[in-house]
């Protein structure tokens, strides 16, 4: 076979890729057809439920089951924590019941008794002070960088202290600022779980999973098997956002549990169990300061903040701050909270959000001190950029400035026009994510009869990917996607990386790719014989393989896999994770505006218009990619404005696990979403780079900006509710 | 959910005989858009679920000859929202509007829209109504929580959106119960208490007492407005809200009715606010100070001060909407 030069097909010659294209399982999903693990029953299955630990910091002292297996349907009962554990945050799971309906597993579960001895709970994560005295703070890291380095003599603390308020000294600007972002949880429409079964010694396990490959021998160790005995399988899932990658330790017991009664067991967490164990997003609070010269060209940052990502976990990185604009001097440093709640998990674009929301907002408040427009101290400061070059950010606020019409709204903060008791106001900010493909393995059989199909083992998040694998098989071999034959989401078919990170997109366009650029090349050599041409002079187009140009000088694709003969045709391509390729690359920009209004009498918040650009190399589909950038920045709105988890400083409760109080927006919450992707030739020449994180990072810091526009008042932390937008105002005797 | 015993009573005498005296013994069920999931989550644990939506009588909806409009406890939201009658009760329909969710709007009830148990979070996470005598929201976070009336142990604030208008509107309840032949009619106002102990609910009615209709005077040629303050346009619980309804003549206000939710752990009245619009015509800064004397007795806890803002502009905006002019706002 001739070596194959992996390549994109030009803009004006692709077909499939490119264009938009509605979801191959859009039909299924939006009829309820689709099935997610949640809608997964087998015969004779059990139900499994869980009791949560109803205070953040106890000792169990005692479980007393005997209630509970008595009562009717109950098959099994598992206990999660040995008496004597201590138990660190609400929820934890203690026991499981595993019944014949849901109703009568749950009716055990309220018959399980469980002595408790109480402990203190520390839950503030905002307090630090409170933290500290509580002895629940520990160093989470930091970074100094100065221009000046000390002399040989020099006591290099002291050097910095002084250095740093040299430079603050000759500053004609210093911001000094308090921002700040809650935790949230991940709160996935579907919950965590799975609906397993055991035949013959060998697993099925239909798993809620972001990581369908690995997850196979995770869920085989425990009980010693290989994971070619385990297959794990997700056709649909609702919702991940990074929190579900690992085997967790309930989908372990309901396999336990299957194994042990013989029964098929489904065990999908409750509402409140999912909010408070399943994931969530660790906070961030950061008072700093922000040094520039008279023409606002930011010099130097200093800044220390806390946060909490439970009892484990270090917080927001500190190496997000200050965020994408990073001055040549610096001090940052973290601080850890250890808080009685459930532990962190990845959350889009980890320590991004946060540190976006924490640090750029400081850059606009540079502005409102300096009476300037929002939109030049963020030009002025872009050679500050890190992550994607100065230039393609430029261009991109260029593009959504104009979107936003920005230079005809914007007024100086807090001296807009006063619609009654509404005030508008604008803002704006940046990121970057790397977003480099996954590793991936695509095995692809090209049949005799014409019919393709191929085989691996990623998942479709619901962001398209299964579109997109059809898309990169129909346009290299010149066919429709409803062509092809995708299979994904199972653990049987050939390895491809968990989705996280933004990687999915660039590792199955690679793997597919690859093979069917291998499977064509090796079909166009038969073509070519039949042809009397050369195998590089053909094309695949229309349904057809000819001489390129000439359609009178073809084979239909049918007749050309007619030319393999008996056998089918088997290729199999990957790609590894970081080598170098001329299908993907990494690393992306991106700007967004939002132009939000606020009631000043009550407090409440709403995004008039939003606007998103966004660098993602080669755009695949557009109406995907910009449904995916509707969905970041609904999610990031919702962040900005709405979304908290709340503790009960006596118990550690998590009181608002449950969808009435942790409140989400709607349609008219949100506003119109404008996206643009900026893809000149030289974004489109560098491949295929991910989407899933970039454009949800930068709302909070916009909207907090746009709110801080309109008032003239900076309402620190996020969500910005109406109580805290009431209580800014009135801090800053406004009310 | 426990297991449950399950009735569905045909008539309003075999719905009576179905009731235990005994609290907490048996729960009644109307559209269930609050029951099913306090049952879900063990909050309730009824022995016996009486199914409210056979009884005929309950459906009744119309004018009766003296000129009020009747409506049966299970009346759907939606209907109400749609029926021509209550084109003369804004103060109803908005509020009834302002829940924001067809579902809860067709699946829920008006008698269960009035019944619903309170929102607050102690007692939907286990802790009882008055969640440890009050302990829980006076030490924990007590943002939603009363800024009226919360000198005692309830602290949470009545969850209903449409019995501030019904107060307002001089609405009546028609009780049947305890005894099969036993009837009477109450002020809506008086459905409402803050309990005592955990013994008590937040309603008056005794556990075999059934809410069966409302029963609204005539309009007339009174005006009236709810305003609600909420944070989104979902179907989230406001954070404030007000109902006004106002008698007016020759541009000046003969008398006036105010009542606030989401405040106190009943709907709260606020004769003071009410006291202030009478003799007045209505304008921007008088219906602004009636706003003011509704907040001057607030006694907000230590998290929840911004209610008293929320409270007052409520009022405010429910007198000027009432009246036809520009509430301010989005």
């Amino acid at each position: 076979m001739a070596n194959v030069e992996y390549s994109w097909p030009a803009r004006d010659k692709a077909n499939v890729i490119g264009k938009d294209r509605t979801r191959l399982d859009g039909i299924e999903k939006s009829t309820g057809a689709a099935k997610y693990t949640y809608d997964v029953n087998f015969d004779n299955q059990l139900i499994a439920v869980a009791l949560g630990c109803p205070y953040g910091h106890c000792q169990i002292k005692a479980i007393d089951i005997k209630e509970a297996a008595k009562s009717p349907g109950v098959v099994h009962i598992k206990v999660f924590e040995p008496v004597g554990r201590e138990v660190h945050w609400e929820g934890e799971l203690l026991a499981v019941v595993a019944a014949e309906s849901e109703g009568a597993a749950a009716a055990a579960v309220d018959k399980i008794k469980v002595k408790y001895d109480k402990l203190d709970v520390f839950t503030d994560d905002e307090d630090l002070e409170g933290a500290k005295e509580a002895g629940r703070t520990a160093s989470a890291g930091g970074k100094i960088v100065t221009q000046r380095e000390p002399g040989d003599d020099d006591d290099e603390d002291e050097f910095v202290e002084e250095e740093l308020e040299r430079l603050f000294k000759e500053s004609a600007h210093v911001v000094e600022g308090y921002y700040g972002i809650d935790v949230i949880s991940h709160c996935c429409m579907e919950p965590h779980g799975v609906t397993v079964m055991w035949k013959d010694g060998k697993m099925l396990a239909y798993l809620s999973t972001q990581r369908v490959a690995g997850n196979a021998g995770d869920l085989g160790k425990p009980f010693d098997l290989t994971a070619d005995d385990v297959e794990v399988r997700c056709d649909h899932i609702g919702g991940g956002f990074g929190s579900k990658f690992p085997a967790d330790y309930w989908t372990i017991a309901a396999c336990e549990i299957s194994k042990e009664t013989g029964r098929p067991v489904k065990f999908m967490l409750t509402r409140d169990q999912e909010l408070k164990i399943a994931g969530n997003r660790p906070s961030g609070y950061l008072k700093g300061r922000l040094g520039a010269d008279k023409e606002g060209n930011v010099v130097v940052w200093d800044s220390e903040h806390w946060g909490t990502s439970g009892m484990v976990g270090a917080g927001v990185s500190h190496k997000q701050i200050p965020y994408v604009l990073v001055p040549p001097n610096y001090r940052r440093k973290a601080t850890r909270i250890r808080t009685n709640a459930g532990a962190q998990r990845a959350w889009r674009a980890p320590n991004h959000p946060q540190g976006c929301a924490m640090s750029q907002t400081a850059y606009d408040d540079l502005a409102a001190k300096m009476g300037a427009d929002s939109y030049d101290i963020f030009m002025k400061n872009i050679r500050l950029a890190q992550g994607a070059p100065p230039e393609v950010y430029i261009e991109e606020m260029k593009i959504a400035a104009k979107m936003m019409d920005w230079k005809a709204k914007w007024h100086k903060h807090g001296k807009g026009p006063k619609k009654g008791s509404v005030r508008e106001g604008l803002g704006m900010a940046l990121h970057t994510w790397g977003g480099g493909a996954n590793a991936s393995i695509c095995q692809l059989r090209i049949h005799p009869d014409g019919g393709v199909e191929s085989f691996c083992a990623t998942q479709d998040l619901g962001t398209g990917t299964r579109t997109i694998c059809a898309q990169v098989l129909a346009e290299t071999f010149g066919l429709r996607v409803q062509d092809v034959r995708v299979n994904i989401g199972s653990s049987k078919y050939p390895a491809s990386g968990a989705s996280g990170g933004s990687t999915t997109v660039g590792a199955v366009s690679e793997s597919h790719r690859r093979a069917a650029q291998d499977a064509l090349a090796n079909i166009n050599e038969k073509v070519a014989a039949k042809l009397e041409c050369k195998p590089e002079e053909l094309e695949a187009v229309d349904g057809r393989i000819q001489v390129s140009g000439k359609p009178d000088k073809s084979l239909s694709w049918k007749q050309a896999c007619g030319l393999l003969g008996l056998e089918s045709l088997e290729v199999t391509a990957s790609h590894k994770r970081g080598a170098k390729s001329p299908l993907s690359s990494e690393t992306v920009g991106g700007v967004q505006m939002a132009h939000a209004e606020v009631d000043i009498e009550t407090g409440v918040v709403k995004v008039k218009k939003f606007v998103a650009v966004q660098d993602i190399g080669l755009v695949m589909n557009p109406l995907l990619a910009r449904s995916q950038v509707y969905g970041s920045v609904i999610m990031g709105i919702t962040y900005a404005l709405f979304e908290q988890r709340i503790l009960d400083s006596q118990t550690g409760a998590f009181i608002n696990a449950e969808m009435s109080n942790y409140r989400l927006p709607r349609v008219g919450d949100i506003g119109d979403i404008d996206v643009h992707f900026y893809e000149p030739e030289s974004e489109r020449s560098r491949g295929v780079v991910g989407l899933g994180e970039p454009p949800v990072i930068s709302p909070g810091a916009a909207v907090s900006n746009a709110v801080c526009n309109a008032l003239g008042v900076r309402v620190p932390v996020l969500p910005m509710t109406p109580q805290r937008v009431l209580e800014a105002l009135q801090k800053a005797g406004r009310i | 959910m426990k297991d449950f015993e399950y009735a569905a009573p045909q008539s309003e005498s075999e719905l009576l005989e179905l009731l235990s005296p005994v609290a907490n013994h048996t729960e009644l069920l109307a559209g269930g858009t609050d029951l099913v999931g306090l049952m879900k989550s063990m909050v309730v644990q009824p022995e016996r679920v009486v199914n409210l939506m056979e009884v005929d009588s309950l459906r009744q909806f119309g004018p009766l000859d003296d000129g009020r409009l009747q409506i049966g406890a299970t009346v759907s939201l939606d209907e109400i929202l749609e029926h021509p009658y209550l084109g003369n009760y804004p103060a109803l329909t908005q509020a009834i509007a302002g829940i924001n969710s067809m579902q809860l709007q067709s699946q829920g009830t008006i008698g269960g829209e009035v019944c619903q148990r309170p929102q607050c979070w102690f007692f939907r996470n286990g802790r009882g109504l008055l969640a440890e005598n009050g302990k829980a929201s006076t030490n924990g976070d007590n943002r939603y929580h009363a800024i009226f009336a919360n000198q005692g142990s309830a602290k949470f604030v009545s969850s209903s959106r449409t019995a501030p208008a019904l107060i307002a509107l001089g609405a009546t309840a028609r009780v049947i119960g305890p005894h099969t032949d036993e009837v009477k009619f109450i002020p809506v106002a008086e459905l409402f208490r803050a309990p005592g102990h955990e013994g008590q609910r937040e309603m008056t009615l005794a556990p075999n007492q059934v809410l069966t209709h409302l029963v609204l005077p005539p309009a007339g040629d009174t005006l009236s407005a709810t305003y609600e303050v909420r944070q989104s346009e979902g179907p989230d619980f406001p954070l404030a809200a007000a109902s006004v309804v106002l008698r007016m003549k020759n541009g000046i206000v003969e008398d006036a009715r105010v009542v606030l939710g989401q405040v106190a752990p009943t709907p709260w009245v606020s004769n003071e606010a009410a006291e202030w619009l009478i003799g007045r015509s209505v304008n921007e800064r008088d219906a602004e100070r009636a706003g003011e004397f509704a907040v001057s007795c607030a006694t907000p806890l230590d998290n929840n001060n911004y209610k008293v803002q929320l409270a007052k502009v409520s009022v405010k905006r429910a007198i000027l909407l009432a009246a036809g002019l520009e509430t301010g706002g989005m």
